[in-house]
């Protein structure tokens, strides 16, 4: 869990995935296309990435833990979680204020 | 026919009757050989006298002593006595037992045609009859003479006639001719209760049409209830049993009976879904052109974004059964399914047809909209891309080099890989989904109630003309082959 923090207030977008994951992949795509400079982790190549799966899974109250956004260090969620705070019009406000966007 | 001869007791007023006739003594014999008794009551206990002659009060009565004269056919006549005109009408007469001191005796009176043919049949039709027991007629009485005031003047033999009585005058209309003296007296009074009469029978007929509307109505209610029950317990069971087997799916097999059960399911919801978005499509037309309140647009358009939710939730479990199912658009129409985008209608394309259907919006309204637009085009972009990698990471998984040394691992290997991958797609159609429902909600969030109405209106008619093209598509006349 600690590690999970860590790493989520490394950066203003922190997104953890899999390379195999392909919601993860559209998750990356969305975020690049904002202008958003982001950091992804992949937890199949983080030797304690299982750990840190469960966590996250447990954390979500869902069985696939990937993809998990974190924007400021603090939890978001998965993709619907992002795309209904998009559609809301809060997304980039809450981009603007962590620094992970200027425009 | 002799009458009795016994005196007729001072019975009562029947309030339907109106013929009074004078205290005399016989009236002269009439054509046909029937003779009438004329009878007048007087307020009971009035002067003392058994028979008075009164206004507008008639009675039947008849007394009979032999048990089996029980039921006897006396014409009775009267008449106003002012112009000498007499208004005939009949009576009979049964009554059970002895005379007036029993109180089972019951007098039935009816009014029926004064054609003198009539008259000598004893068994010629009444048209109304009425049943008084003895006390009732007395209860009556007293009515009578609170509004009337003996004169002592009447016994002269004077009387007149009264009309006590709307319904008597209802049965003198719907009797046949009447007599020419009687005729000329009434005609002024009757045109009014024609009018009055023809109209109640009117609103008698109305309300027995509309009564039996009500019942075809609730009928149908009842039988589309019966067949939802049914159709309730076949899909319960179909789901239980896992032994339907149905659908459109191109691949199903006899042992995947579970697929082909929730695609037969999802089928026969959908169907009823859109059912229902027809009628709720009419429903919100037809509210929006009564210029229906805030309050009664708001239950429609939630009951209709409900629908969609309801929709939503549908396709989701057909998404667990056969995810291909659902994206391949088989359950939608030819048209519908140009248009396709991950199992579903793209909803920045959506908005962009509406939009126009909206106005007039507030500028506030207009930036809203357009950044709805924005935002849902750029997550349908992340989704398309997702899927575009879905494609690439599959195609790889399944390629191998036919060459190479393939062994029975590496190939289940692929496969399980390749199945995985395919769990993935199920997430995509629940995101693009996802995006549309809430896409829905905040259009609704944005605009006015009756622009919502409007919207959701717009689309659902959007989504019925695309129906109706592919029906005619269907049905397009062929070249010969």
């Amino acid at each position: 869990m600690d590690r999970i923090v860590r790493l989520a207030s490394q950066r203003a977008v922190v997104i953890f995935s899999t390379s195999s994951c392909c919601m993860c992949h559209a998750i990356k795509a969305f975020f690049h296309d904002q202008g958003v400079n982001y950091a992804a982790h992949e937890l199949d190549e983080d030797p304690q990435g299982r750990d840190m799966e469960m966590t996250l899974a447990r954390l979500l109250g869902r069985s696939t833990p990937v993809p998990v956004v974190f924007i400021g260090g603090k939890l978001v969620g998965s993709t619907d979680r992002v795309m209904s705070l998009h559609l809301s019009g809060k997304l980039t406000p809450m981009l603007r204020e962590a620094g992970a966007k200027w425009l | 026919m002799l009458p009795a001869t016994a005196p007729l007791p001072p019975l009562a007023l029947l309030p339907q009757a109106f013929c009074v006739v004078s205290s005399s003594g016989r009236p002269p014999p009439l054509s046909g050989g029937t003779w009438a008794w004329r009878v007048g009551i007087g307020p009971w206990g009035g002067q003392g006298r058994g028979w008075r002659s009164w206004l507008g009060l008639a009675v039947v009565a008849c007394s009979l002593r032999s048990p089996h004269h029980h039921r006897r056919v006396l014409p009775l006549l009267g008449g106003a006595a002012s112009s000498k005109v007499w208004f005939p009408f009949s009576g009979v007469c049964a009554p059970s037992g002895h005379l007036s001191s029993d109180p089972e005796l019951y007098v039935e009176f009816g009014l029926r045609p004064a054609e003198p043919s009539n008259m000598n049949s004893p068994s010629a039709q009444f048209l109304t009859s009425t049943r008084m027991g003895i006390y009732e007629l007395n209860k009556h009485l007293g009515l009578w003479r609170d509004s009337f005031k003996v004169d002592s003047s009447q016994n002269t033999g004077v009387s007149t006639i009264v009309k006590a009585d709307r319904i008597i005058d209802q049965r003198l209309e719907d009797s046949q001719e009447l007599p020419g003296p009687a005729e000329e007296f009434d005609q002024e009074a009757n045109k009014p209760n024609d009018k009055i009469s023809r109209r109640l029978a009117q609103n008698r007929e109305a309300a027995r049409k509309s009564r039996l509307r009500k019942k075809a109505y609730i009928q149908q209610l009842e039988s589309s209830r019966m067949k939802l029950t049914q159709l309730e317990q076949e899909l319960e069971r179909a789901r239980q049993q896992g032994a339907y087997v149905g659908g459109s799916s191109g691949d199903s097999l006899v042992g995947m009976s579970t697929i082909n059960t929730g695609v037969a399911t999802f089928e026969m919801e959908y169907g009823h879904w859109i059912e229902e978005q027809n009628k709720q499509i009419c429903a919100l037309r037809a509210a929006l052109q009564a210029h229906a309140s805030d309050i009664e647009l708001r239950i429609l358009v939630e009951s209709s974004l409900n629908h969609y939710d309801e929709l939503f939730q549908m396709k989701a479990l057909a998404a667990k059964a056969d995810v291909f199912y659902l994206m391949s658009g088989m359950w939608k129409t030819s048209a519908e399914r140009f248009f396709l985008w991950i199992g579903g209608f793209r909803p920045s394309e959506v908005l962009k047809v509406l939009r126009p259907k909206l106005d007039p919006l507030t500028e506030q309204q207009v930036m809203a909209v357009y950044n709805l637009q924005q935002s849902s085009q750029q997550a349908e972009d992340a989704l398309s891309q997702g899927m575009d990698k879905l494609q690439q990471t599959l195609a790889e998984t399944l390629a191998s080099d036919p060459l190479g040394a393939s062994d029975v691992a590496n190939y289940m290997g692929q496969m399980a890989t390749a199945m995985a991958k395919l769990d993935a797609l199920v997430s995509f159609v629940n995101q693009a989904d996802h995006l549309r429902q809430q896409t829905l909600q905040q259009m609704y969030r944005i605009l006015t109630m009756r622009q919502s109405a409007r919207g959701l209106l717009a689309l659902g008619d959007y989504f019925q003309r695309l129906r109706a093209l592919s029906s005619l598509w269907a049905a397009r006349p062929r070249e010969p082959a």
